[in-house]
């Protein structure tokens, strides 16, 4: 047996995550930082999001500006479908200028939209690459499988599952993967990532014109932008969600496993992630 | 027994964690700024460019069409970008005689160079196409272009083998001191889609739209697709133009390749 569940043949420690799940984890933390803040100083140039193949500069479905309020001072406003709100000093208006998202949150932090493209191309690139050399890993040696593929079992202990996170209770099926993360894991890499590279590919003319079904499938080159930026917000909630849930069940202990592949071994008793 | 109680070796290490991931934000932000304006590291990051124009062309070939549309679904305003009233001494004057005296030239590494008026543009064979337009700023829009097809005005004049380069040189100046001016390859020149527009959905092109006579290259960026034309050469290398970067916003930071 491998990987989460797997022992070695020392006697204080054992084997939690192979070398290749290790190397990409860290790589793509920093690729999806990097991606993340020049994608949001590139969404900065027209901060304004849309349905269909072009734009309707009169009906984005997600707007931000700025409007000067009644008494002179200006207002950030956000503003989604017919709901407006005021975001003055995050977004829309921030560190006083006129800007989407704020200086912390982009690459870099001041408006520099050729910069950002130049970032966020190298970096996709990476994340591209090192992704494909992941899940061809993955695949093949037979991590998904073994540790991500759910049984009859995993789908029958879903609601078990999803009750005991309720109740914040996270050690259930310490040891190996429980069904929810399973699910979430499969779902990011085969959904989310792929979808944030295609629907990346999508906005691009050459494109277009090489595989134009693409856009017929997200529904033209604005509503691909949109589901860009939604995917990867659904990507910064999952890393939030991860990030929680580690801090939440042996953060230190966690930490050491996703770096040097080893935990130590605890006493029987107290050892939270024995497999039961 | 250690000197140190386990709750007080936990809170110095949380205290240690959480200054640790301040400081690395603070260093991270900085630190991206600094990067951004390192020289090697802008080099480094550039070679995506490279990466993209290979692996597009590949993926694309020479011919393969951008995708077009039906009138539809053509935007009710073609919003107008970068310039749309050019100040430029040259400009003015050609416009109050609604460019009656203005020529196209086209030359460099050329057999036979040409001077086109609007007349003899229109006059030619042409070809309507209905193409989204996509700003590198993130917004698109769908017009209908008519003109005649570059690769046609290219082979009239006769390509010198030499040449590998398309540069438009333009009538205005975004920053009141600097030509507008951009370049394309000869695989996107003879592109069947890349047009010298005269016309933007039936009607003469608007001056917001790069009247009298404007490059579509639909295969990529907005910025592309030099407005204002005055002129045309045909180069081997484009070093020693203005930036020497093969264009306006090229010398200013953009890359030369805006197929994405």
């Amino acid at each position: 047996m491998s990987g989460p569940t797997s022992f070695d043949n020392s006697v204080t420690r054992r084997r939690r995550h192979r070398l290749p799940v290790r190397a990409w984890h860290w790589i793509n933390l920093w690729c999806l930082i990097v991606l993340l803040l020049s994608g949001l100083q590139i969404f900065n140039a027209h901060p304004a999001l849309y349905w269909g193949s072009a734009s309707d500069f009169d009906a984005p479905w997600l707007e931000m500006y700025a409007m000067r309020a009644a008494d002179g001072s200006i207002d950030g406003i956000t503003a989604l479908g017919p709901w407006q709100f005021t975001t003055t000093g995050v977004l829309g208006y921030s560190g006083d200028s006129v800007r989407g998202f704020p200086a912390w949150a982009t690459l870099p932090s001041y408006q520099f939209l050729s910069m950002g493209r130049i970032w966020h191309f190298f970096f996709a690139w990476l994340f591209a690459l090192s992704g494909a050399l992941f899940a061809l890993y993955a695949l093949l040696s037979g991590h998904f499988r073994r540790n991500f593929w759910l049984d009859r079992r995993d789908w029958r202990g879903l609601g078990q599952d999803i009750g005991n996170h309720l109740k914040l209770r996270f050690h259930a099926h310490a040891g190996k993967y429980n069904s929810l993360q399973k699910l979430s894991y499969l779902s990011v890499v085969f959904l989310a990532l792929p979808l944030m590279i295609v629907t990346g590919l999508c906005m691009s003319p050459t494109i277009n014109a090489a595989a134009p079904w693409m856009l017929d499938l997200f529904g033209g080159r604005q509503s691909a932008r949109s589901i860009h930026f939604i995917t990867a917000f659904s990507l910064v909630l999952f890393v939030i969600v991860h990030v929680v849930m580690v801090l939440l069940s042996h953060p230190l202990r966690q930490l050491r496993g996703m770096i040097t592949g080893h935990v130590p071994r605890q006493s029987k008793s107290s050892d939270p992630e024995s497999p039961s | 027994m250690s000197p140190q109680s386990p709750s007080d070796a936990s809170l110095t290490r949380r205290t240690l964690l959480k200054r640790t991931l301040l400081g690395a934000a603070t260093l991270g932000l900085v630190g991206c700024d600094r990067l951004s304006e390192n020289d090697a590291v802008v080099r480094l990051l550039s070679s995506a460019e490279t990466l993209n124009l290979k692996a597009q062309r590949l993926l694309a070939g020479r011919e393969s069409l951008a995708p077009e549309y039906p009138a539809s679904m053509i935007s009710p305003v073609f919003r107008p970008n970068g310039t749309i009233d050019p100040q430029t001494a040259l400009y003015q004057g050609l416009a109050a005689n609604d460019f009656a005296d203005w020529r196209l030239s086209v030359g460099g590494r050329v057999r036979t160079p040409l001077q086109l008026s609007l007349e003899t543009l229109r006059s030619m064979p042409s070809r309507t196409q209905i193409t989204r337009h996509d700003c590198v700023e993130g917004w698109s829009a769908i017009g209908q272009w008519s003109g005649p097809v570059l690769g046609d005005i290219l082979e009239q004049a006769g390509v010198h083998p030499s040449a590998r380069y398309v540069v438009f040189h333009c009538m205005d100046q975004l920053d009141g001191e600097h030509d507008y001016y951009e370049s394309i390859d000869m695989v996107e020149a003879f592109h069947p889609q890349t047009l010298l527009a005269h016309s933007l959905n039936g009607e003469p092109l608007p001056v917001g739209n790069g009247a009298p006579l404007r490059l579509r290259v639909e295969r990529q960026l907005g910025y592309k697709m030099a407005k204002y034309l005055k002129g045309i050469t045909l180069v081997e290398h484009f070093d020693d133009i203005q930036g020497g970067k093969g264009g306006y916003w090229e010398d200013r930071g953009y890359t030369w390749y805006a197929g994405i």
